[in-house]
């Protein structure tokens, strides 16, 4: 893959349920190392695209290349080199910070001495490595953050997808997480993100903003603000979606 | 009027609530507002006496929430957090089986879910599992409110729910307020704190704080700048601000990074000069009124020192 070549790119991408047309005829790209914000409000069509980008579903037209692959026939390959967390499922609560690393790892198809060698760098790196052993469920929410974080890029994959990982979290530890991912952007690190907090659109390269199935704006945060005549993400969001309910 | 005395509540280790204590008035619209695993959720299963504090007590309506329970029941309305409605009953029939339960008919206390009602109508006859996020707490609201409660309790109403269902939800539980009604609800969005009266932080089992939403931000002491800088500067920004010994906390804010002086007794020049000495871009700096979310984050981090 070029350094020049989209991490993400789709073209006319349709998705349909029976009758009902999940995502209409999408078609956007996602630079290499860019923060990629994803919008909409309940049944846009985000989950549905999500999915797919992340090989979990498959389209139902059109073309989708994700790190210089294409979906239709990699999609295995394409699993090995993204990386998945969400707030409602990230971590396993129940297992020692080690196992987590050792079962992500071993979904990641990484051998045993890549993970013993990540989860060391990786734990010295998080100044963690006194709670190897510790339970998950009991570290703080701070903590569990970095460290699902952590976790989904231990394989170091090109592109990582947050499903709106910062769902029910304090305000500081929202904002510490996003230092995480401006870190591993910078790193080259592709991160596509869905939030419902406004202000956390603002964080973005670039928003994308979903409504019933379809794209209605896409740009930088500042172009869209400028455009819509908005102080703020927020009010660009209700303009756009209410102006789409009339 | 609700009143709570120094309620504990442990899970095996985990200590949930932490003698917390506070009142709310009859009329008020009181906001809970913290994270998830902050003690939201089982301060408000005690209070609608779905479960039993280890220790100190509460009244609702003068009524104790062990002892009486049973009428506690009849004279509140609880909203859970979980959507909790029978999802393969209709919108209708799951009305009109929260009515049967209480004794009471639809038309009985139809005004005051009139206005939720209307926009149910349209989906009356689908299955409570087949509609949106936004319509299925309208659903949970009406059915609430069904029996007319003197009190009416909110966990976690709005989340999940996009923005702009979100406000619609507020303004509905800000008529029911301006109608007379008692109302205790949480949530873990800053931005709702706004729309009530009194409001009380909690994290960790604690409340961090309990004030009007303008009582918190005149109560907070410290200045407020908010730096504009490129997007492709602000993490290394906040980075040279983080390691400054002038800092007390910088972080991220909408468009800006907002930073906060250990001594207020500060020019703004200052900062400025620091941030290009870091080979940063500036494109602006401004003292700014700190808002609710600036309150919260300066509480927490007071706390718990951890965070860095």
């Amino acid at each position: 893959m070029n350094n020049s070549d989209p991490a993400i790119k789709v073209v006319n991408l349709v998705k349909k349920f029976g009758d009902f047309v999940a995502n209409k005829n999408l078609t956007f790209e996602v630079q290499k190392g860019e923060i990629f914000g994803f919008l909409g409000a309940n049944g846009a069509g985000k989950t549905t695209a999500m999915q797919i980008l992340c090989g979990i579903s498959l389209p139902t037209s059109g073309k989708v290349t994700i790190a210089g692959l294409d979906l239709n026939k990699h999609r295995e390959e394409i699993k090995l080199k993204i990386g998945y967390m969400s707030q409602r499922f990230s971590l396993y609560d129940d297992l020692t910070v080690k196992e987590n690393f050792r079962f992500f790892g071993g979904i990641y198809r990484m051998s045993k001495s890549q993970i013993k060698t990540a989860t060391e760098m990786l734990l010295d790196r998080l100044d963690m490595m006194d709670k190897m052993n510790d339970i998950v469920g009991s570290l703080p929410m701070g903590w569990k953050q970095k460290l699902a974080f952590t976790i989904a890029n231990m394989h170091e994959p090109e592109i990582v997808f947050l499903d709106e990982p910062t769902g029910g979290v304090d305000p500081l530890t929202r904002r510490r997480f996003w230092e995480l991912i401006y870190e591993a952007a910078e790193k080259g690190v592709t991160v596509f993100v869905t939030t419902h907090y406004m202000d956390e659109a603002e964080y973005c390269n670039r928003v994308c903003i979903m409504n019933d199935g379809a794209i209605v704006a896409l740009d930088a945060p500042a172009k869209l603000k400028e455009q819509y005549g908005a102080a703020n993400m927020d009010e660009v969001f209700l303009k756009i979606v209410n102006r789409q309910k009339k | 009027m609700i009143r709570v005395d120094d309620i504990s509540k442990s899970y095996k280790t985990v200590k949930a609530l932490k003698d917390i204590s506070f009142s709310v008035d009859n009329g008020e619209l009181f906001g809970i507002i913290g994270p998830d695993g902050g003690g939201k959720t089982t301060l408000m299963r005690i209070l609608v006496s779905l479960i039993l504090p280890d220790s100190g007590h509460a009244l609702v309506h003068g009524l104790d929430t062990v002892k009486d329970y049973r009428k506690i029941r009849e004279i509140i309305g609880y909203m859970p957090g979980k959507f909790s409605l029978y999802t393969d009953l209709t919108v209708m029939e799951n009305l009109d089986f929260y009515a049967k339960v209480f004794g009471v008919s639809i038309k009985q206390n139809y005004q005051l879910i009139a206005d939720v009602f209307d926009q149910l109508m349209p989906f009356k006859n689908r299955r409570a599992g087949h509609l949106s996020g936004g319509m299925k707490q309208k659903l949970a609201l009406c059915c609430a409110l069904i029996h007319k409660p003197e009190i009416l309790f909110l966990d976690e109403p709005t989340t999940g729910v996009d923005a702009v269902s979100r406000k619609e939800f507020w303004d509905m539980i800000f008529k029911l307020r301006s109608d007379g009604m008692t109302i205790l609800a949480s949530t873990p969005y800053m931005d709702e704190a706004g729309r009530c009266d009194r409001v009380a932080f909690l994290q960790n089992g604690e409340i961090m704080g309990i004030n009007s939403p303008d009582g918190m931000v005149d109560g907070f002491m410290r200045d407020v700048y908010a730096v504009k800088v490129p997007i492709h500067d602000v993490n290394r920004t906040i980075k040279a601000l983080k390691k400054w010994d002038k800092t007390h906390l910088a972080y991220l804010f909408g468009d800006s990074i907002h930073w906060t002086p250990i001594s207020n007794d500060f020019h703004k020049d200052v900062l400025l000069q620091y941030i290009l000495s870091c080979g940063c871009e500036c494109i602006s700096i401004d003292l700014v009124p700190a808002n609710i979310e600036d309150c919260y984050i300066h509480l927490s981090f007071e706390r718990d020192s951890a965070y860095e």
